[in-house]
C-alpha cells in the first residue's frame, strides 16, 4: 500500500484544486446532494408512517425506499463529481461498490441484531415480540447448539489433514512429469462441481448401504457393516471426506503456485551440498512455502466456517445431530420451527464468535508470515 | 558445463533401479488420485444410463457389464426419443436451469464492475472517509469474506418479504454479488497492482481524464484478470445452495435447489437422479476443462507474491 501513497502524490498537476470549480456548479451539486437526502428521508419516514397506520398515503412494500436508496446514491455520485471535481471523480471509483455492501451488509446485520432479540415465527400471525435476552438464555442451555459448535471445531481441525494432502498433490504436479496439464484438470475437476450434485453423487449413491460401489469395496476389504452415516462417529468422518474431496483441489492449487514459484537455485544448491530429498523438503521447501501455506490454511477455514450445503443435502443433520454445523443446525431450526428469532440469535452468537477466532487467527498467523491480508 | 549437469542429474538419480521405483511411485500416487477424483463422475454418468437391476448388481462398465438405457434421461425428457415430446420435467428442468444462467451471470457480472472499480480506486488513489483510510476500506471489504450466509440469509428472510424481493432472481443476484464481490476486489487488486502506473499517466498527460484512462487503457490490460474474476465467481454462484433454498421457493428457485429437493423425496429412482446430477454439473465440467487456466490464475491472485 506504501508505493501507492507516493505515485499518487507524484500526480499534483492532474489534481484540479477545488477553487477552479466555479462556485455555481459548487452550489448545484450541494443543491442535488440536499435534495436527494431528502427524497431518502422524506421516502423512509413517509413509510414508515403508513406502516404504522398514522399516516393515510403510503406504498404496499418497503420497495420505494430501496429506489430511493438508488437515486440517492446516483445523486451522491453526481454531486461528488460537481462539487469536488477530479477528487470527486476518483471517489466515484469507489462509491458503488462502498455503497452496495453497507447497504446489504451493515443494515441487515444491525437488523439482525434487533431481530435476535425477538420471539418472532413467521408462519404465526402474532407478528414479532420483544423479549428481550431470552433468546440468548435458551441459546445457553442447547445442547445441539453446543454440539452444532463441538463439531465445527472438529470440522476445522480436518483442515490440516487436507493441507497435507493438498501438499501432497501438489508436489507430485510439481514434479517432473508428463501430462502434467491433464493431470491437473482432473485434479482441480471436484472444485467445479456444485456440493449439492456431489452430495447426491458420493454421499448418496456411492456410500449407499446396499449397492454403493464405496460400500462394497468396504465389504471387501473387511467392513462387515459399512454404514457410513449411521454412527455419530464415521456420520462425522463421511461429510468430513466429501468435503475435502470439494475443497483438496482449491488448497492444492494455492500451492502448486507457490512451489512453481520458488527458485530453482535454492533447490538446487539444497542437493549440492548433499542433502538429502527429505531434507530437502524440510530444511528448504517447507519453510519456503511457509507464507503460501498460511494463506492457503486460513482460506480454507475461513470456507469451511460456512460449512452447510453437504450436511444439509447427505445427513441433514443426522444421526441425531451428530454431523450438524452451526450452519446448517440454524437452516434446520428455522425449517422445522420457522422460529426467525431463535435462529437469528444462533447466527449472531456464531458471528461473533467466528469474528473473534479469525482474528486471532490472523494475529496468530502474522508470527509465521508478515505479509498475509 | 554439460558435463556438470549430467553429474547433478546423475547423483540426484543415484541408480536406475531407485530412479524406476520413484516413476512408479509418482504415476502409482497420479494415477490413484485421478481416479479418487473421476471415479464419482465417472459413476454418475454411467448411472444415469442404468435400469434398475444394472444398479443393485452394482455393474460398472458400460456395453460389458450393462446395456447403456436411456431411461434417467428420458424420465428428464432429455432422450432421443423424448426430446421433441412436450415434457413438464424438462420444462421445469430449464426454467431452473435458466434461473441458474441469470443470476450467476448477473451477480458475477454486477460484481466485477463493482468490484473492479472499486480495486482500481484503493490501489491508484488516497481516501478518506471521515477516519477511514486505504488500509480500513480494504479491510472492511475483504472482511466480508469471513461473514458466514447462514448471519444474513434470516434478516434478508425478513428483509426480501418486506421490499417484495423473496423469489425473485434480481434478489439472489443482490446476495450473490454481495458473496463474491471480496473475492473479486481480492483478484483485481492484485491486477491492478501488478500494471506499472506510468502508462496512466503517460495517459493523462496525453489528455485523457481519469476515467478514460482507465477505461482505454488500464481496462485492456487488466481484461485476463477480469476473466479470471468472473469465472471464479461464476462457479461460486453456480454452486451456491444456502441463499436459494431459503429465499426462493417457486419462480427463482436454482439447479442446485432442485437437485437437492429430488434426493429428499422417498422413493427416486437413481437413474433419473444421476441424469438430473450429470444435467447440473456438466456445465461447470466443460468451464473447468475449457478455462481451467483461468480458473488457476484466478485462485492464485494474491497468494503468491
Amino acid at each position: 500500500m506504501a508505493d501507492q501513497t507516493s505515485t499518487t502524490n507524484a500526480w499534483p498537476a492532474n489534481s484540479v484544486p477545488t477553487d477552479l470549480i466555479p462556485p455555481g456548479r459548487k452550489r448545484l451539486g450541494w443543491a442535488l446532494m440536499a435534495a436527494a437526502t431528502l427524497g431518502l428521508l422524506a421516502t423512509i419516514l413517509v413509510q414508515i408512517l403508513y406502516k404504522s397506520e398514522v399516516g393515510t398515503i403510503g406504498f404496499e412494500t418497503w420497495r420505494p425506499v430501496v429506489y430511493a436508496y438508488i437515486l440517492w446514491g446516483v445523486a451522491l455520485g453526481v454531486g461528488q463529481v460537481l462539487t469536488r471535481g477530479e477528487d470527486g471523480q476518483r471517489a466515484l471509483f469507489l462509491l458503488p461498490a462502498l455503497l452496495f455492501t453497507i447497504a446489504m451488509v451493515i443494515f441487515p446485520t444491525l437488523f439482525g441484531f434487533y431481530i435476535a432479540l425477538t420471539d418472532w415465527n413467521l408462519s404465526s400471525f402474532s407478528g414479532r415480540k420483544f423479549n428481550g435476552l431470552d433468546n440468548f438464555w435458551q441459546m445457553l442451555g442447547d445442547p445441539y447448539y453446543r454440539n452444532a459448535l463441538f463439531n465445527m471445531v472438529l470440522y476445522v481441525l480436518a483442515v490440516f489433514v487436507e493441507y497435507v494432502i493438498a501438499f501432497g498433490l501438489a508436489l507430485l504436479l510439481n514434479a517432473q512429469i508428463r501430462a502434467r496439464k491433464f493431470f491437473r484438470v482432473v485434479f482441480l475437476m471436484p472444485l467445479m462441481l456444485s456440493p449439492v450434485a456431489v452430495s447426491w453423487m458420493i454421499g448418496k449413491s456411492l456410500m449407499e448401504y446396499r449397492f454403493g460401489p464405496a460400500a462394497t469395496l468396504a465389504r471387501h476389504l473387511g467392513w462387515e457393516n459399512p454404514a457410513f452415516f449411521s454412527n455419530p462417529i464415521t456420520a462425522r468422518i463421511s461429510i468430513m471426506v466429501l468435503d475435502a474431496w470439494t475443497f483438496i483441489p482449491f488448497m492444492m492449487i494455492m500451492l502448486l503456485a507457490g512451489l512453481q514459484a520458488m527458485s530453482r537455485e535454492v533447490l538446487e544448491a539444497a542437493r549440492v551440498d548433499g542433502a538429502t530429498p527429505w531434507q530437502t523438503f524440510w530444511q528448504v521447501t517447507f519453510p519456503l512455502m511457509l507464507p503460501v501455506s498460511v494463506t492457503a490454511v486460513i482460506l480454507r477455514i475461513i470456507f469451511k466456517l460456512k460449512l452447510a450445503d453437504i450436511i444439509i443435502t447427505v445427513t441433514s443433520g443426522g444421526p441425531g445431530g451428530a454431523t450438524d454445523s452451526v450452519s446448517s443446525f440454524i437452516y434446520r431450526e428455522y425449517r422445522d420451527r420457522s422460529n426467525v428469532g431463535y435462529g437469528t440469535m444462533l447466527a449472531m452468537a456464531y458471528l461473533i464468535i467466528i469474528v473473534v477466532f479469525v482474528t486471532w487467527l490472523l494475529k496468530f498467523a502474522s508470527r509465521f508470515v508478515r505479509n498475509v491480508n | 558445463m554439460s558435463v556438470q549437469t549430467t553429474d547433478y542429474s546423475a547423483s540426484e538419480i543415484r541408480s536406475p533401479a531407485s530412479f524406476l521405483a520413484n516413476r512408479v511411485f509418482i504415476y502409482g500416487a497420479l494415477i490413484f488420485w485421478a481416479f479418487i477424483c473421476l471415479f464419482p463422475i465417472y459413476w454418475t454418468i454411467t448411472t444415469s444410463f442404468k435400469t434398475a437391476v444394472d444398479v443393485t448388481q452394482g455393474h460398472l462398465i458400460p456395453f460389458v457389464d450393462f446395456k447403456p438405457d436411456w431411461k434417467g434421461w428420458r424420465s428428464l425428457g432429455l432422450s432421443p426419443d423424448s426430446i421433441f415430446q412436450t415434457s413438464t420435467v424438462r420444462e421445469e428442468f430449464l426454467k431452473r436451469f435458466m434461473n441458474s444462467v441469470i443470476t450467476s451471470v448477473g451477480a458475477s457480472s454486477l460484481a466485477i464492475v463493482i468490484g473492479s472499480l472499486a480495486a482500481y480506486g484503493l490501489t491508484r488513489y488516497r481516501y478518506h472517509f471521515a477516519w477511514f483510510k486505504n488500509e480500513d476500506i480494504s479491510f472492511f471489504f475483504l472482511s466480508q469474506l469471513i461473514l458466514p450466509p447462514v448471519v444474513l440469509a434470516l434478516p434478508f428472510l425478513v428483509l426480501y418479504r418486506e421490499v417484495g424481493l423473496l423469489d425473485t432472481r434480481i434478489g439472489l443476484i443482490l446476495l450473490y454479488t454481495l458473496m463474491v464481490l471480496p473475492i473479486v476486489i481480492w483478484i483485481m487488486r492484485d491486477q491492478f497492482n501488478s500494471i506499472p502506473v506510468e502508462l496512466e499517466e503517460a495517459a493523462l498527460v496525453d489528455g485523457l481524464s481519469i476515467w478514460g484512462a482507465f477505461f482505454r487503457i488500464v481496462m485492456p490490460i487488466a481484461l485476463p484478470g477480469m476473466v479470471a474474476a468472473f469465472i471464479l465467481a461464476m462457479v461460486l454462484c453456480w454452486n451456491e445452495y444456502f441463499f436459494a433454498a431459503l429465499l426462493t421457493s417457486t419462480d427463482a428457485k436454482t439447479i442446485p435447489v432442485m437437485v437437492a429437493s429430488q434426493t429428499g423425496s422417498q422413493g427416486i429412482n437413481w437413474w433419473s437422479m444421476a441424469a438430473l446430477a450429470t444435467a447440473a454439473i456438466t456445465p461447470l465440467a466443460v468451464i473447468g476443462i475449457a478455462l481451467e487456466r483461468y480458473l488457476i490464475m484466478g485462485m492464485t491472485a494474491g497468494a503468491v507474491k
